[in-house]
Protein backbone atom coordinates (compact mmCIF):
# COMPACT_ATOMS: atom_id res chain seq x y z
CA UNK A 1 0.00 0.00 0.00
CA UNK A 2 1.67 3.39 -0.78
CA UNK A 3 1.92 5.79 2.47
CA UNK A 4 0.25 9.58 1.26
CA UNK A 5 2.57 12.42 1.66
CA UNK A 6 0.59 15.46 2.68
CA UNK A 7 1.91 19.00 2.29
CA UNK A 8 1.11 20.85 4.95
CA UNK A 9 2.91 24.50 4.72
CA UNK A 10 6.43 24.51 4.78
CA UNK A 11 6.40 20.55 5.99
CA UNK A 12 5.62 16.82 4.80
CA UNK A 13 3.46 14.71 6.39
CA UNK A 14 3.64 10.90 5.46
CA UNK A 15 0.97 8.98 7.89
CA UNK A 16 1.87 5.28 7.54
CA UNK A 17 -1.77 3.42 7.96
CA UNK A 18 -0.78 -0.38 7.86
CA UNK A 19 1.65 -2.47 7.89
CA UNK A 20 4.26 -2.21 4.65
CA UNK A 21 6.08 -4.49 3.10
CA UNK A 22 9.84 -3.58 2.25
CA UNK A 23 9.08 -2.19 -1.58
CA UNK A 24 6.23 0.15 0.09
CA UNK A 25 8.95 1.57 2.47
CA UNK A 26 11.78 2.21 0.01
CA UNK A 27 8.92 3.60 -2.22
CA UNK A 28 8.06 6.19 0.92
CA UNK A 29 11.94 7.00 1.27
CA UNK A 30 12.10 7.96 -2.76
CA UNK A 31 9.36 9.66 -2.89
CA UNK A 32 10.29 11.84 0.73
CA UNK A 33 13.63 12.67 -0.40
CA UNK A 34 12.46 13.83 -4.04
CA UNK A 35 9.64 15.76 -2.93
CA UNK A 36 11.55 17.31 -0.20
CA UNK A 37 13.50 19.33 -2.87
CA UNK A 38 10.48 19.88 -4.68
CA UNK A 39 8.38 21.66 -2.50
CA UNK A 40 11.06 23.51 -0.63
CA UNK A 41 10.28 21.89 2.50
CA UNK A 42 11.83 22.43 5.75
CA UNK A 43 10.65 19.72 7.27
CA UNK A 44 9.63 16.04 7.31
CA UNK A 45 6.83 14.14 10.01
CA UNK A 46 6.76 10.42 9.78
CA UNK A 47 3.90 9.19 11.35
CA UNK A 48 3.91 5.34 12.71
CA UNK A 49 1.07 5.27 15.20
CA UNK A 50 -0.57 2.31 13.14
CA UNK A 51 2.38 0.38 12.84
CA UNK A 52 2.56 -2.63 15.28
CA UNK A 53 5.71 -4.03 14.80
CA UNK A 54 9.15 -2.29 13.12
CA UNK A 55 11.67 -4.48 11.80
CA UNK A 56 15.57 -3.82 11.20
CA UNK A 57 14.64 -2.79 7.44
CA UNK A 58 11.66 -0.85 8.24
CA UNK A 59 13.78 1.17 11.39
CA UNK A 60 16.70 0.86 9.02
CA UNK A 61 15.27 2.98 6.20
CA UNK A 62 13.39 5.41 8.11
CA UNK A 63 16.78 6.29 9.74
CA UNK A 64 18.30 6.50 6.01
CA UNK A 65 15.42 8.70 4.80
CA UNK A 66 16.07 11.20 8.44
CA UNK A 67 19.83 11.19 7.10
CA UNK A 68 18.98 11.94 3.74
CA UNK A 69 16.45 14.79 4.13
CA UNK A 70 19.02 16.11 6.66
CA UNK A 71 21.32 16.29 3.50
CA UNK A 72 18.81 17.81 1.32
CA UNK A 73 18.35 21.09 4.05
CA UNK A 74 15.38 19.80 6.33
CA UNK A 75 14.86 18.09 9.37
CA UNK A 76 12.50 14.84 9.96
CA UNK A 77 11.02 13.71 12.59
CA UNK A 78 9.25 10.10 13.31
CA UNK A 79 6.08 10.12 15.73
CA UNK A 80 3.73 7.96 17.50
CA UNK A 81 5.92 5.12 18.26
CA UNK A 82 4.08 2.52 20.30
CA UNK A 83 5.21 1.73 23.69
CA UNK A 84 5.70 -1.49 23.23
CA UNK A 85 7.03 -1.33 19.86
CA UNK A 86 9.37 1.17 21.15
CA UNK A 87 10.58 -1.63 23.74
CA UNK A 88 10.79 -4.33 21.16
CA UNK A 89 13.02 -1.94 18.75
CA UNK A 90 15.48 -1.22 21.61
CA UNK A 91 15.67 -4.89 22.14
CA UNK A 92 16.91 -5.43 19.09
CA UNK A 93 19.58 -2.73 19.05
CA UNK A 94 17.15 -0.43 16.27
CA UNK A 95 17.40 2.89 18.29
CA UNK A 96 17.24 5.27 15.39
CA UNK A 97 20.24 6.85 16.73
CA UNK A 98 20.90 10.46 15.62
CA UNK A 99 16.60 10.51 14.60
CA UNK A 100 14.30 12.47 16.38
CA UNK A 101 11.19 11.22 17.42
CA UNK A 102 8.46 12.76 19.60
CA UNK A 103 5.03 11.58 21.31
CA UNK A 104 2.89 12.49 18.64
CA UNK A 105 1.80 14.88 16.10
CA UNK A 106 1.27 17.75 18.07
CA UNK A 107 4.40 17.57 19.50
CA UNK A 108 6.26 16.78 16.08
CA UNK A 109 4.85 19.91 14.49
CA UNK A 110 5.65 21.46 17.48
CA UNK A 111 9.56 20.68 17.80
CA UNK A 112 9.52 21.69 13.92
CA UNK A 113 7.95 24.71 14.29
CA UNK A 114 10.05 25.59 17.38
CA UNK A 115 13.34 24.69 15.96
CA UNK A 116 12.76 26.24 12.00
CA UNK A 117 11.56 29.36 13.96
CA UNK A 118 14.53 29.87 15.89
CA UNK A 119 16.87 29.50 12.69
CA UNK A 120 14.59 31.82 10.84
CA UNK A 121 14.98 34.40 13.34
CA UNK A 122 19.32 34.12 13.70
CA UNK B 1 -13.28 -34.24 41.13
CA UNK B 2 -13.98 -35.04 44.51
CA UNK B 3 -17.52 -35.68 43.97
CA UNK B 4 -17.22 -37.80 41.06
CA UNK B 5 -15.17 -39.66 42.89
CA UNK B 6 -17.17 -40.41 46.23
CA UNK B 7 -20.09 -41.44 43.57
CA UNK B 8 -17.87 -43.78 41.00
CA UNK B 9 -16.41 -45.26 44.28
CA UNK B 10 -20.62 -45.97 45.38
CA UNK B 11 -20.81 -47.50 42.34
CA UNK B 12 -20.46 -51.22 42.30
CA UNK B 13 -23.19 -51.79 45.30
CA UNK B 14 -25.13 -48.85 44.88
CA UNK B 15 -28.08 -49.89 46.29
CA UNK B 16 -26.51 -51.52 49.34
CA UNK B 17 -23.91 -49.05 49.56
CA UNK B 18 -27.13 -45.90 49.99
CA UNK B 19 -28.48 -48.54 52.28
CA UNK B 20 -25.34 -48.82 54.62
CA UNK B 21 -24.87 -44.41 54.17
CA UNK B 22 -28.33 -44.20 55.64
CA UNK B 23 -27.18 -46.44 58.87
CA UNK B 24 -24.52 -44.20 59.34
CA UNK B 25 -25.92 -41.11 58.97
CA UNK B 26 -28.59 -42.16 61.76
CA UNK B 27 -25.59 -43.68 63.92
CA UNK B 28 -23.67 -40.44 63.67
CA UNK B 29 -27.32 -38.46 63.95
CA UNK B 30 -27.69 -40.51 67.23
CA UNK B 31 -24.67 -39.79 68.74
CA UNK B 32 -24.26 -36.14 67.77
CA UNK B 33 -22.98 -35.03 71.27
CA UNK B 34 -20.93 -37.52 72.62
CA UNK B 35 -18.98 -38.17 69.30
CA UNK B 36 -18.28 -34.38 68.84
CA UNK B 37 -16.99 -33.85 72.56
CA UNK B 38 -14.88 -36.78 71.94
CA UNK B 39 -13.17 -35.19 68.47
CA UNK B 40 -13.05 -31.76 70.46
CA UNK B 41 -10.75 -33.65 73.32
CA UNK B 42 -8.77 -34.98 70.14
CA UNK B 43 -8.48 -31.68 68.69
CA UNK B 44 -7.19 -29.85 72.27
CA UNK B 45 -4.92 -32.53 72.83
CA UNK B 46 -3.15 -32.57 69.57
CA UNK B 47 -2.78 -29.07 70.09
CA UNK B 48 -4.77 -28.31 66.72
CA UNK B 49 -5.92 -24.84 65.93
CA UNK B 50 -4.11 -23.12 69.27
CA UNK B 51 -4.94 -19.79 67.20
CA UNK B 52 -8.77 -20.10 68.49
CA UNK B 53 -10.38 -19.69 71.77
CA UNK B 54 -12.39 -23.09 72.86
CA UNK B 55 -16.06 -22.15 72.23
CA UNK B 56 -15.04 -20.98 68.56
CA UNK B 57 -13.35 -24.34 68.30
CA UNK B 58 -16.68 -25.84 69.80
CA UNK B 59 -18.84 -23.55 67.38
CA UNK B 60 -16.75 -24.59 64.43
CA UNK B 61 -16.75 -28.25 65.02
CA UNK B 62 -20.40 -28.53 65.80
CA UNK B 63 -21.23 -26.94 61.92
CA UNK B 64 -18.25 -29.49 60.20
CA UNK B 65 -19.44 -32.13 62.02
CA UNK B 66 -22.92 -31.37 60.71
CA UNK B 67 -21.99 -30.38 57.04
CA UNK B 68 -19.80 -33.43 57.72
CA UNK B 69 -22.64 -35.36 58.03
CA UNK B 70 -24.76 -33.74 55.68
CA UNK B 71 -22.40 -34.73 52.70
CA UNK B 72 -22.34 -38.51 53.77
CA UNK B 73 -26.44 -38.38 53.71
CA UNK B 74 -26.83 -36.40 50.13
CA UNK B 75 -23.60 -38.20 48.98
CA UNK B 76 -22.69 -34.86 47.54
CA UNK B 77 -19.94 -32.17 48.39
CA UNK B 78 -21.29 -29.15 46.93
CA UNK B 79 -22.47 -27.40 50.52
CA UNK B 80 -19.56 -29.13 52.24
CA UNK B 81 -17.22 -27.41 49.08
CA UNK B 82 -18.60 -23.57 49.88
CA UNK B 83 -18.65 -24.17 53.62
CA UNK B 84 -14.98 -25.21 53.60
CA UNK B 85 -14.41 -22.26 50.98
CA UNK B 86 -16.40 -19.67 53.88
CA UNK B 87 -14.51 -21.66 56.71
CA UNK B 88 -11.00 -21.06 54.97
CA UNK B 89 -11.96 -17.43 54.51
CA UNK B 90 -12.65 -16.86 58.04
CA UNK B 91 -9.41 -18.97 59.63
CA UNK B 92 -6.86 -17.97 57.39
CA UNK B 93 -6.07 -14.45 58.45
CA UNK B 94 -6.42 -15.85 62.02
CA UNK B 95 -2.95 -18.10 61.30
CA UNK B 96 -4.46 -21.62 60.89
CA UNK B 97 -2.14 -23.75 59.28
CA UNK B 98 -2.88 -26.08 56.47
CA UNK B 99 -2.04 -29.02 58.93
CA UNK B 100 -4.01 -27.88 61.17
CA UNK B 101 -7.04 -28.10 59.25
CA UNK B 102 -6.15 -31.30 57.65
CA UNK B 103 -5.24 -32.41 61.07
CA UNK B 104 -8.72 -32.01 62.52
CA UNK B 105 -10.93 -33.44 59.58
CA UNK B 106 -8.58 -36.36 59.52
CA UNK B 107 -9.50 -36.81 63.30
CA UNK B 108 -13.23 -36.41 62.70
CA UNK B 109 -12.65 -39.07 60.20
CA UNK B 110 -10.49 -41.43 62.78
CA UNK B 111 -13.27 -40.17 65.89
CA UNK B 112 -16.08 -41.88 63.43
CA UNK B 113 -14.33 -44.93 61.94
CA UNK B 114 -13.80 -45.44 65.80
CA UNK B 115 -17.19 -45.32 66.76
CA UNK B 116 -18.03 -47.87 63.99
CA UNK B 117 -15.58 -50.36 65.14
CA UNK B 118 -17.47 -50.17 68.96
CA UNK B 119 -20.47 -50.41 67.90
CA UNK B 120 -20.09 -53.39 64.69
CA UNK B 121 -17.54 -55.23 66.44
CA UNK B 122 -19.36 -58.74 67.39
CA UNK B 123 -20.59 -58.69 63.59
CA UNK B 124 -16.82 -58.20 61.50
CA UNK B 125 -19.00 -59.30 58.01
CA UNK B 126 -20.74 -55.66 58.85
CA UNK B 127 -18.15 -53.61 60.02
CA UNK B 128 -16.74 -54.82 56.56
CA UNK B 129 -19.09 -53.64 54.95
CA UNK B 130 -19.70 -50.38 56.70
CA UNK B 131 -16.06 -49.50 56.11
CA UNK B 132 -16.13 -49.94 52.65
CA UNK B 133 -19.35 -47.37 52.49
CA UNK B 134 -17.36 -45.05 54.59
CA UNK B 135 -14.29 -44.98 54.18
CA UNK B 136 -14.27 -43.43 50.05
CA UNK B 137 -16.65 -40.92 51.25
CA UNK B 138 -14.55 -39.69 54.31
CA UNK B 139 -11.59 -39.31 52.31
CA UNK B 140 -13.75 -37.83 49.50
CA UNK B 141 -14.71 -35.45 52.43
CA UNK B 142 -11.03 -34.84 53.46
CA UNK B 143 -9.83 -33.89 50.13
CA UNK B 144 -12.21 -31.53 49.62
CA UNK B 145 -11.88 -29.58 52.53
CA UNK B 146 -8.09 -29.47 52.22
CA UNK B 147 -8.34 -28.85 48.44
CA UNK B 148 -10.75 -25.80 49.45
CA UNK B 149 -8.90 -24.97 51.96
CA UNK B 150 -5.27 -24.31 49.94
CA UNK B 151 -7.34 -23.31 46.97
CA UNK B 152 -8.25 -20.00 49.13
CA UNK B 153 -4.76 -19.55 50.19
CA UNK B 154 -2.98 -19.43 47.04
CA UNK B 155 -6.28 -17.31 45.73
CA UNK B 156 -4.75 -14.86 48.67
CA UNK B 157 -1.16 -15.27 47.62
CA UNK B 158 -2.28 -14.07 44.20
CA UNK B 159 -4.12 -11.07 44.91
CA UNK B 160 -1.51 -10.29 47.83
CA UNK B 161 1.20 -10.25 45.02
CA UNK B 162 -1.07 -8.35 42.57
CA UNK B 163 -1.14 -5.70 45.06
CA UNK B 164 2.68 -5.43 45.75
CA UNK B 165 2.95 -5.82 41.81
CA UNK B 166 1.10 -2.56 41.62
CA UNK B 167 2.13 -0.38 44.78
CA UNK B 168 5.66 -0.95 43.68
CA UNK B 169 5.96 0.56 40.45
CA UNK B 170 4.02 4.41 41.21
CA UNK B 171 4.59 6.85 38.13
CA UNK B 172 3.69 9.92 39.18
CA UNK B 173 3.26 13.53 37.56
CA UNK B 174 4.90 16.15 39.39
CA UNK B 175 3.97 18.96 36.31
CA UNK B 176 2.36 19.14 33.05
CA UNK B 177 4.33 16.81 31.15
CA UNK B 178 7.13 15.99 33.53
CA UNK B 179 6.90 12.26 35.70
CA UNK B 180 8.88 10.98 38.40
CA UNK B 181 8.93 7.70 38.70
CA UNK B 182 10.63 6.57 42.30
CA UNK B 183 12.12 2.91 42.38
CA UNK B 184 12.07 1.08 46.40
CA UNK B 185 14.00 -1.67 46.65
CA UNK B 186 15.09 -4.67 44.63
CA UNK B 187 14.90 -4.72 41.00
CA UNK B 188 14.48 -8.21 39.55
CA UNK B 189 13.83 -9.29 35.65
CA UNK B 190 10.35 -9.69 36.04
CA UNK B 191 10.28 -6.32 37.72
CA UNK B 192 12.16 -4.44 35.31
CA UNK B 193 10.19 -5.52 32.34
CA UNK B 194 6.72 -4.20 34.67
CA UNK B 195 8.77 -0.87 35.23
CA UNK B 196 9.50 -0.20 32.14
CA UNK B 197 6.07 -1.24 30.55
CA UNK B 198 4.15 1.38 33.05
CA UNK B 199 6.43 3.72 32.25
CA UNK B 200 6.29 3.86 28.34
CA UNK B 201 1.95 3.69 29.03
CA UNK B 202 2.55 6.46 31.67
CA UNK B 203 4.44 8.51 29.23
CA UNK B 204 1.65 8.03 26.60
CA UNK B 205 -1.05 8.34 29.07
CA UNK B 206 0.32 11.20 30.27
CA UNK B 207 1.81 13.02 26.97
CA UNK B 208 5.36 13.39 29.36
CA UNK B 209 8.19 15.00 27.91
CA UNK B 210 10.40 14.82 30.92
CA UNK B 211 10.64 11.50 32.79
CA UNK B 212 13.23 11.50 36.40
CA UNK B 213 13.80 8.16 37.35
CA UNK B 214 15.21 8.08 40.82
CA UNK B 215 17.04 5.18 41.81
CA UNK B 216 17.85 6.32 45.07
CA UNK B 217 16.23 3.30 47.14
CA UNK B 218 18.10 1.02 45.14
CA UNK B 219 21.49 -0.11 46.58
CA UNK B 220 22.82 -2.49 44.11
CA UNK B 221 21.35 -4.21 40.73
CA UNK B 222 22.95 -6.97 38.06
CA UNK B 223 23.75 -6.23 34.83
CA UNK B 224 21.04 -7.69 33.43
CA UNK B 225 18.86 -5.46 35.45
CA UNK B 226 21.00 -2.41 34.73
CA UNK B 227 21.21 -3.45 31.00
CA UNK B 228 17.36 -2.99 31.24
CA UNK B 229 17.40 0.29 32.46
CA UNK B 230 19.52 1.44 30.03
CA UNK B 231 17.28 0.17 26.89
CA UNK B 232 13.90 1.50 29.32
CA UNK B 233 15.69 5.05 28.68
CA UNK B 234 16.33 4.53 25.12
CA UNK B 235 12.56 3.12 24.74
CA UNK B 236 11.42 6.26 26.40
CA UNK B 237 13.44 8.45 23.99
CA UNK B 238 11.79 6.95 20.98
CA UNK B 239 8.77 8.17 22.58
CA UNK B 240 9.35 11.30 22.37
CA UNK B 241 10.50 11.81 26.19
CA UNK B 242 13.82 12.81 27.80
CA UNK B 243 14.72 10.79 31.03
CA UNK B 244 16.78 11.81 33.76
CA UNK B 245 18.26 9.52 36.39
CA UNK B 246 18.61 10.57 40.12
CA UNK B 247 20.40 9.24 42.55
CA UNK B 248 22.60 6.47 41.51
CA UNK B 249 24.85 4.49 44.05
CA UNK B 250 28.74 4.16 43.65
CA UNK B 251 27.75 0.48 43.65
CA UNK B 252 25.35 0.86 40.60
CA UNK B 253 27.57 3.56 38.87
CA UNK B 254 30.55 0.83 38.95
CA UNK B 255 27.97 -2.09 37.28
CA UNK B 256 27.06 0.85 34.34
CA UNK B 257 30.49 1.40 33.96
CA UNK B 258 31.26 -2.01 33.78
CA UNK B 259 28.53 -3.26 31.34
CA UNK B 260 30.21 0.11 29.53
CA UNK B 261 26.61 2.15 28.99
CA UNK B 262 27.54 4.68 26.46
CA UNK B 263 27.13 7.59 29.10
CA UNK B 264 25.93 10.14 26.03
CA UNK B 265 22.84 8.28 26.12
CA UNK B 266 22.23 8.62 29.72
CA UNK B 267 21.52 11.65 31.78
CA UNK B 268 22.62 11.72 35.02
CA UNK B 269 21.72 14.20 38.06
CA UNK B 270 22.99 13.61 41.78
CA UNK B 271 19.72 13.47 43.78
CA UNK B 272 15.80 13.80 42.86
CA UNK B 273 16.13 17.53 43.85
CA UNK B 274 18.40 17.97 40.69
CA UNK B 275 16.58 15.73 38.96
CA UNK B 276 13.48 17.95 39.20
CA UNK B 277 15.41 20.88 38.76
CA UNK B 278 17.33 20.24 35.27
CA UNK B 279 13.73 18.62 34.44
CA UNK B 280 12.31 22.12 34.68
CA UNK B 281 14.43 23.66 32.60
CA UNK B 282 14.13 21.42 29.94
CA UNK B 283 10.48 21.97 30.12
CA UNK B 284 11.72 25.54 30.38
CA UNK B 285 10.09 26.60 33.99
CA UNK B 286 11.77 28.75 36.01
CA UNK B 287 11.34 28.57 39.83
CA UNK B 288 12.35 30.72 42.72
CA UNK B 289 11.49 32.14 45.81
CA UNK B 290 8.96 34.64 45.74
CA UNK B 291 11.02 37.21 47.14
CA UNK B 292 13.17 37.11 44.16
CA UNK B 293 10.53 38.13 41.75
CA UNK B 294 8.53 40.56 44.31
CA UNK B 295 10.98 43.45 45.95
CA UNK B 296 10.21 43.76 49.57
Amino acid sequence: MQVPILKQGPYLIATIQSALTDADIVQLRDALVEQVGRFRSRGVIIDVTALDVMDSFATGTLRDVAHMVRLRGAETVIVGIQPDVAFAMVHMGLTLEGVTTKLDLEEGLDHLNRNIKTTAGR
Amino acid sequence: MGLAQLRNEGKPANESTAVLLRELVAHLGQNRTQLREEWIRRITEGRLLTAMSKEEIFAEATSVYDSYVEALETRTLETLQSYAQNLSERIIPRGVETHEVVGIVLLLRDVLARSLFSKYHSDSRMLNAVLDAYEPAANAIAITVAVGFVRERERIIRQQQEAIRELSTPVLQVRERLLILPIIGLIDPLRARQLTEQLLRGIRANRAKVVVIDITGVAAMDATVANHLVLTVESARLLGARVIVTGLSPEIAQTLVNIGVDLGKMNTVGDLQGGIEEAERLLGYKVGPLSDTTPA
